[in-house]
């Protein structure tokens, strides 16, 4: 197994460097394809290897690891210390040279050295995680082999920067698979920091001001996250006296409790919370790509990924409650702000982070059938929300527009892909599938503990269906004739979202299975006894399913009996499609505009409550760490 | 009672049932507005007469949606009255519902389109307060499961007058009533052509009417879920409930959607996150 976890993190970081050095675009996108598949099947095997026993903890104990992974970290903050100077960036300066200087001194010369047992670490919840990367990252990474042809012809006056993006976006796996094969807290502090600084240079990518100014947010906001996170290394070291995540559930709860609360503020900024959410909004600015990376597989994930191992820890304490409590104002403010939205990255967006408002409660909550919830919300997220995100950037290419409004008719124009958008959209909210199956589970589990959350949950669902619903209606209402636009989209982008549509669905099928073998598995080294979810009620979610999946079948010959005829018009039908006569005989356009409920749930509004809110809370939060 | 037995009577019952109130209903109403009203069996009368229409279409697909509307709404009915779980029970209707408002959108008419967001408006309105209402019985009885519910014995109406309110509330957009029938109506008199049906005639038409008789059966269904100890009582009371809805369709005139969000959520969040905050501090 420690050969395995070994070869996901280093080989995807020795395909970047190949692929920076790779001179010719065909070759290039070979080794893409490739590595994609080797990655993909690795990360299927980790997740077999793992089937049997529970967890493997390997020693991997070698001087040099230790020192090149501090070598690296120590180039990776001179970079950003250049960057910083040169944009002038006092705080990411600071931030960056606190960073280092602690970890210096906790490396050289913090007296005592801690004997550190294991290194790496493999469980269910790490091969979960390293699925989702694995498959959905690279399917990613596949897509943009297409997409970024497209991207570079549209934006033919700037110099063809896809060796470094394709560098990146394999640096950025390498990165999450560290973070989630790390038990020894000080390499997964490493790897966190690069998955910050690749998501820096990718929200940059373009190099616009406004690319460049969104990148240096997420970066400072992120940097601050890591400091909470230095902070709790450096406690571990003083206090606690171990660096090992392992240990940490061995230790009492009470001395835990503080390290991991900082953690916790750290995964908080990682996973885009309120009040921290605006990076991830910026990040909209980069190529499609990057969006689904770092919404869907990546980096958003590492941050819930960490909240939702210590949650055990988190239960039932007052700093898990106040961690639940921003998960869930997340949730709901996020959810009625992406009402409003026309932009529709923007509303995938507020989406992501709602739903990851969501997963924070859970692990906030900490019981373990919130922590069940919440594993599956992450799957289910995974595979959608990546999904829609390519998409969205597939019809934006061909649309040259990101609008909601502009999608109208997409069933006709381009049918496939929105087609492929249904699926995923449904994944996200509608019963049966994966999003709705896992609300479910944290209603169930908020229930017990704190009816009072699950009706703000209540509220945000509700949102949640208004806004995809209403988007879902925009694609699948038709005025103009078909125009045939997906033609041209190529090959690796279509089986990078077949597969992912298809993969949507079949999550859903094998969610009792993946549960069985691995989410509860993991979950009772924790909380010492099984769940049970009822048999029955999955027995009815298959038939719902299967009913729903009869939709596509039965739709393909389905007009018989019926008489195609014009809409009411009030007013006399033309035969220009979107227009009608009225009383005096004038030719008219109509047309259909959603709701954007503005005067309710604008932008605004809300936002500032939002903030002032989770920013009440994470003061409470930081005294109650005092205390 | 077998639940095959139970599906197969559902699924006569409900229809029949749902019928003859949505008759009764127009007889009522005519009594209200000093007219004598069609016979009570009006409404069989108009689906038959429905079935034999001409299906006219704008969009090849749009009937499909109607097909899976009332399929699932069967399915959602059929998982209720055989004590299957109230949550799953509002997910599935929503599921329904969602089925219905695509069909809407996907007519791809002006009149349809209004129609459609207005119902989606009006669902998002009465979401929370089913999710709520699930809530409060669990917290009464510790189960989710109708079955649980209903055999607790425990006289719920004392414990959840709140949750009740606020589901008496929501009652006439379900019902599709006046205040809140923004999306379609019965009524000529105060709608924009035929709101998200404006495109849909003959059998599929038939179809949406069978399909609200069945939505009326079940949210009766919910309402007796209050009365576990009683179910006379509950019965009784849910006459009571069935005039006043009338009653209140006859004498109010149709509400703005922003009138209806507010008031909706509102209403959900005194009366039942009010209830929901009493028991867990009684708890």
């Amino acid at each position: 197994m420690l050969s395995e976890i070994t070869f996901l993190i280093v080989f995807p970081a020795l395909v970047a460097i190949a692929i920076y050095l790779c001179p010719k675009d065909t070759l290039r996108h070979w080794l893409v394809i490739i590595a994609a598949a080797v990655i993909g099947v690795v990360s299927v095997a980790c997740a077999v290897g793992v089937f049997k026993n529970n967890s493997f903890y390997f020693p991997a104990q070698t001087i040099w690891a230790d020192k090149l992974i501090f070598a690296l970290e120590a180039l990776l903050s001179l970079y950003l210390i250049r960057e910083g100077i040169k944009h002038k960036r006092p705080l990411v300066v600071g931030l960056v040279l606190v960073q280092i200087i602690t970890m210096t001194f906790l490396e050289f010369f913090s007296g005592h050295p801690i004997e550190v047992q294991n290194n790496l670490f493999i469980d269910k919840f790490s091969a979960i995680m390293a699925l989702i990367i694995g498959i959905i990252g690279t399917l990613i990474c596949v897509f943009s082999i297409g997409y970024m042809k497209d991207f570079q012809h549209h934006h033919a006056d700037q110099p063809d920067r896809r060796p470094l993006f394709f560098f990146l976006l394999f640096a950025f796996l390498s990165g999450m698979f560290g973070i989630v094969f790390a038990n020894n807290l000080v390499w997964l502090f490493f790897f966190w920091e690069v998955t910050t600084a690749c998501s820096f240079l990718l929200i940059g990518y373009t190099k616009d001001p406004e690319a460049t100014r969104n990148a240096f947010r997420a970066l400072e906001v992120n940097l601050i996250g890591g400091l909470g996170f230095v902070i709790a290394l450096c406690i571990l070291t003083y206090c606690i006296g171990t660096i090992e995540m392992d240990k940490l559930f061995a230790i009492s709860k009470i001395a835990a409790l503080v390290p991991v609360a900082l953690m916790s503020i750290a995964g908080l900024t990682k996973a885009a919370q309120l009040p921290f959410c605006d990076w991830l909004l910026g990040a909209m600015v980069a190529p499609t790509p990057v969006s689904a990376l770092l919404h869907s597989s990546t980096m958003v994930k590492a941050g819930v990924y960490l909240v939702l191992r210590f949650s055990s820890i988190l239960q039932s304490t007052s700093v898990g409650l106040v961690i639940a409590l921003i998960g869930a104002t997340t949730f709901l403010i996020t959810s009625l702000i992406a009402i409003t939205e026309n932009n529709a990255k923007r509303v995938l967006a507020y989406s992501t982070i709602a739903n990851l408002g969501l997963v924070i409660l859970c692990a906030g909550i900490g019981t373990q059938q919130a922590v069940w919830a919440g594993i599956l919300l992450i799957i289910f997220h995974a595979v959608a929300k990546g999904l829609l995100f390519l998409c969205v950037g597939t019809v934006e290419h061909r649309k040259h527009s990101r609008e909601i409004e502009m999608m109208e008719g997409l069933i006709t124009s381009m049918p496939t892909i929105a087609t492929f958008m249904l699926i995923g959209m449904a994944g996200m909210f509608l019963a049966p599938f994966g999003m709705l199956i896992s609300k479910w589970a944290v209603l169930k589990a908020l229930v017990d503990v704190c009816p009072l959350l699950a009706v703000l949950v209540a509220f945000g669902g509700a949102a949640n269906l208004f806004f995809w619903v209403k988007w879902m209606g925009k694609l699948l209402l038709a005025v103009n004739p078909p125009t045939g636009e997906e033609k041209d989209v190529s090959r690796e982008e279509f089986f990078s979202l077949g597969a992912l549509a298809v993969l949507t669905i079949v999550v859903c099928a094998l969610f009792p299975w993946i549960s069985t073998y691995y989410i509860e598995p993991y979950l009772y080294v924790f909380y010492g006894h099984m769940i049970n979810i009822s048999g029955g009620n999955i027995t009815i979610m298959f038939i719902m399913l299967g009913l729903i999946l009869l939709f596509p079948l039965m739709s393909i010959n389905y007009d018989r009996n019926t008489k195609r005829v014009a809409p009411y018009l009030s007013g006399i039908n033309t035969d220009t499609p979107g227009t009608f006569k009225d009383s005096l005989g004038n030719s008219r356009p109509y047309a259909m505009r959603n709701y954007m409920m503005e005067e309710f749930f604008a932008e605004k509004k809300l936002y500032p409550w939002g903030i002032g809110i989770s920013l009440l809370l994470l003061i409470i939060l930081v005294v109650l760490l005092f205390i | 009672m077998n639940t095959p037995l139970i599906i197969l009577s559902y699924l006569i019952l409900a229809p029949v049932t749902g019928g003859l109130l949505t008759g009764l209903d127009r007889i009522i109403t005519a009594r209200m507005q000093s007219r004598i009203g069609p016979p009570i069996l009006q409404p069989f009368y108009d689906v038959g007469k429905l079935f034999s229409k001409e299906n006219l279409v704008v969009r090849k697909a749009q009937n499909l949606f109607i097909i899976f509307h009332l399929l699932f709404l069967i399915l959602t009915g059929a998982l209720f009255f055989c004590g299957g779980d109230l949550l799953l029970v509002v997910f599935a209707f929503a599921l329904a519902g969602v089925f219905f408002i695509l069909g809407g959108y996907r007519t791809s008419s002006p009149f349809a389109y209004v129609g459609a967001e207005r119902e989606l408006i009006q669902m998002m309105a009465y979401e929370p307060m089913l999710i709520i209402t699930a809530i409060g019985m669990y917290m009464t009885t510790h189960s989710f499961n109708v079955l649980d519910i209903m055999s607790s014995g425990k006289p719920l109406l004392l414990q959840l007058p709140g949750v009740f309110i606020g589901f008496l509330f929501i009652l006439p957009i379900k019902m599709r009533k006046s205040p809140f029938d923004l999306s379609m109506s019965h009524h000529a008199h105060q709608e924009l052509v035929k709101g998200i049906t404006t495109e849909f005639s003959g059998p599929t038409l038939a179809l949406i009417e069978i399909a609200h008789w069945f939505e009326l059966i079940l949210i009766l269904g919910i309402i007796l879920l209050f009365f576990p100890n009683n179910i006379w009582l509950g019965l009784a009371v849910e006459c009571a409930v069935f005039f006043l809805v009338v009653l209140t369709d006859n004498t109010f005139a149709r509400l703005r959607w922003q009138t209806l969000l507010k008031a909706a959520w509102i209403a959900t969040f005194v009366c039942g996150m009010g209830n929901i905050l009493v028991l867990s501090f009684l708890k």
